[in-house]
């Protein structure tokens, strides 16, 4: 069975509903408290929403330095698959794990609302099942949701065809509508949306579904 | 010695700053005209234990680069205030 080690930081608010997306798709899902300074034998570890350590000086600042990091940092160097969701990729691009920075939304609101989404890369371990072009409804739920980036890093992430998912209507000042960003090898991505909240039609869409199944490797020929 | 030490971290050129924009639109409505290049940042206030000045600096910048501002998209200034404790 697929084990997911899902990361909770004092603060974290979604872990639970991670572990249960983990769960309907067939997958074991295992907290891990950030106290602790090894991740186990797992096939992926997530990030989850919520306010890391309050999310006080800037969400992910403090974070980044739990014992936790270390063993993350290192597993998704030997390739390992890593998602980091909303307060989760906040921490992903403090550690330097993944490039650019997440700043207040443009409008200086939080915002709570289905957003649509459009894949732009399926090289990444979340959209490696999806098709580019294709259209997922799937909620937002931030105040620093803003992704922004200096023209290089821009650059190099076009080039790089690391831009994972663009908003279709830029709700937060986005830099380039960019909503979810991966690492050069595609093994570690970053996103502001809830992909877990979108995995039922009961509860308004189930197009989160296909991005949390590419990431447990369902309907993924083997590589 | 013990040092006064203050960090400024202040967004870099060029990085959106909506707190500032927002402040800066709202002055003329208060009777505030003329007033422009508005930047929000944040202040850090603390004490250093260190044998010298330039020790004390160095240590509130190395922390102010590390910690309090993020380099993706912030400067940090140190600077001493007062003059040291014994």
């Amino acid at each position: 069975m697929t084990r997911i080690a899902i990361v909770v930081f004092p603060g974290s608010n979604c872990e639970y509903d991670a572990a249960n997306a983990m769960e309907q798709l067939g997958a074991s899902a295992e907290l891990v408290f950030h106290s602790q300074d090894a991740l186990g034998d797992v096939d992926g570890v997530i990030l989850p929403g919520g306010f890391a350590h309050g999310d006080y000086l800037r969400p992910g600042a403090l974070a980044r330095f739990s014992p936790i990091m270390g063993a993350i940092a290192d597993y998704a160097a030997q390739g390992g698959p890593v998602l980091g969701i909303c307060n989760g990729f906040q921490v992903l691009t403090e550690a330097g794990l993944l490039p650019g920075a997440l700043q207040k939304n443009r409008g200086l609101t939080f915002l709570c609302q289905p957003t649509t989404l459009v894949v732009a890369s399926t090289r990444s371990v979340l959209t490696r099942a999806a098709r580019v072009g294709a259209e997922l409804v799937v909620p937002i739920n931030h105040f620093s949701g803003a992704y922004t980036c200096d023209d290089a890093t821009h650059a190099s992430l076009l080039a790089n065809d690391q831009v994972v998912l663009r908003y279709r209507d830029n709700p937060n000042g986005s830099r380039d509508d960019i909503a979810g960003v991966s690492n050069v090898a595609g093994n570690v991505v970053g996103l502001m949306p809830h992909p877990e909240r979108a995995m039922s039609t009961l509860l308004g869409s189930a197009d989160g579904r296909v991005l949390l199944e590419s990431f447990v490797g369902l309907g993924v020929a083997a590589r | 010695m013990n040092y006064s030490v203050l960090v400024e971290v202040t967004l870099r050129p060029g990085i959106a700053d909506p707190e500032g924009a927002t402040i800066e639109r709202a002055l003329p409505a208060l009777g505030f005209h003329g007033v422009s290049q508005v930047r929000a940042g944040k202040l850090f206030r603390f004490s250093v234990d260190a044998a010298s000045a330039d020790e004390a600096l160095a240590t509130a910048q190395a922390l102010a680069e590390r910690l309090l501002s993020n380099p993706v998209i912030e400067d940090a200034t140190a600077r001493l205030e007062g003059s040291p404790e014994q």
